[in-house]
């Protein structure tokens, strides 16, 4: 491998590959160091900083999308109740309504049936006391005809009050009995 | 690189000789080609971040989002994932070893630059030690010495007769495999991907200075050598996420409470 016309420019360093060269020792330390700190002072701090402000917009959208959802569950969860409030709500104005309906129609009834009766039962009164008046009318215009009738065809007084009376009683109950 | 080709020489294959750059000015050793580079690098990074982290917004620009992505990358992918609730503190130094390797790795196939820095060991050593003095400072900060000694070499939960394997292969690994394995396994992949291209490369300009016969065959080598460029593009970012991913699981060893 080691030919004789090889230029060995460092005196000691053979041509063995595996053999440092201080010179290039030196220049890959500073040069390495070098480029560590610029890398570090100028670029990885600006290159974290451009993360962190990425990885908060990021999640800080996502967080007030979050947030965003909650209120509109929380919104629709109020809405929902209301709705189921006044659904029932109107359920119970109906069933009210229905049974209120129903209670006027009953005292509405009872209270025709009632006027019905009350008026039956005055209509009936007034008709019994006329009939009674009625009544009580025709037996004394009767008697007194049938007395004046019967004194013209005997032809005689019936003056005598006793008598008079007992023929007067006599022909109406004749008469109550053929009625 | 081909310059030393000459037509009438013959073909002289490339070899480690390749990746040992003379010093553009005279002989001082810090102005070789991988010296450039790695500073080249340092300035790019620099410029592209700071330019697209300067402004960064919620919503963000292409450039912003260009660099947010390898950054994002790096942070979520392998730091967070890996390391867990205190990765924040080791973001910038995995940041700073992936866009690092990842450039330096890129040079390899970058028209005019073409050479991977990373193909000169000491980089990857540098790297790899970093990362070593890291996750040792971290498990010895939040463990205590002594007890993380004894951990690396009394894994508890084993019998007492085992000790004798697993202490030395456990010690090996914390305090030579893995710095070693690191750097080596990125060097070595720069190393043979550059070796790789050269020798289609160059073989195939070769084969142009050749008799009619060869320089039929040459555009073939092109070809190739255009293939493995992508290939080798692949290898790169492979590289160097899989250094900064290994770091991320040491570090991550290091914070665990229990093996």
């Amino acid at each position: 491998m080691v030919r004789g016309s090889f230029s060995n420019w460092v005196a000691g360093e053979g041509a063995n590959p595996l053999i440092p060269h201080t010179a290039e020792l030196i220049v890959g330390f500073v040069a390495f160091t070098l480029l560590f700190l610029v890398l570090r002072a100028k670029v990885v701090p600006l290159f974290e900083k451009a993360f962190a402000e990425r990885t908060d917009a990021i999640a800080g959208g996502i967080e007030r999308a979050e947030k965003a959802q909650r209120e509109a569950e929380v919104a629709l969860q109020k809405y929902t109740l209301q709705l189921k409030d006044a659904q029932g709500e109107a359920q119970k104005i109906r069933e009210d309504a229905r049974v209120q309906g129903a209670a006027i129609i009953e005292d509405l009834r009872a209270k025709a049936v009632e006027e019905a009766a009350r008026i039956s039962a005055a209509a009936t009164a007034a008709i019994q006391a006329e009939r009674q008046q009625a009544i009580t009318s025709l037996r004394n215009e009767v008697g007194a005809l049938a007395t004046e009738l019967a004194g013209k065809i005997v032809g005689e007084a019936l003056d005598d009050q006793v008598r008079q009376s007992r023929i007067v009683d006599r022909f109406i109950a004749d008469l109550e009995k053929s009625k | 690189m081909g310059v030393r080709l000459a037509a009438d020489e013959g073909f002289k294959p490339p070899s480690t000789a390749d990746f040992n750059l003379p010093p553009v000015f005279g002989d001082n050793p810090f102005t070789t080609k991988p010296v450039f580079l790695a500073f080249l690098s340092v300035i790019l990074i620099s410029t592209f971040f700071i330019l697209s982290a300067r402004k960064a917004s919620i919503v963000p620009s292409k450039l912003q989002f260009a660099g947010e992505s390898v950054y994002g990358f790096v942070r979520n992918d392998l730091a967070r994932d890996v390391i867990g609730h205190e990765f924040m503190r080791f973001v910038p130094y995995l940041f700073t070893l992936f866009t690092f390797i990842l450039t330096n790795n890129l040079f390899g196939i970058i028209p005019f630059l073409q050479f991977p820095t990373m193909s000169r060991v000491s980089f990857p050593y540098v790297l790899a030690l970093f990362t070593f003095v890291i996750f040792h400072y971290v498990a010895i900060k939040h463990k205590g010495l002594m007890p993380y000694l004894k951990e690396i070499m009394f894994m508890p939960g084993v019998p007492k007769p085992v000790y004798v394997l697993l202490t030395p292969i456990e010690v090996a690994t914390y305090f030579i495999v893995r710095p070693l394995t690191l750097s080596l396994r990125l060097f070595a992949n720069m190393f043979a991907g550059h070796l790789l291209l050269l020798v289609f490369i160059l073989g195939g300009e070769h084969l142009l200075q050749g008799v009619v016969g060869l320089k039929l065959v040459s555009p073939f080598a092109f070809a190739f050598g255009i293939a493995l460029t992508f290939f080798e593009f692949m290898v790169q970012c492979l590289q160097a996420y899989i250094f900064t991913l290994l770091t991320a699981l040491y570090i991550a060893g290091a914070l665990a409470d229990e093996h």
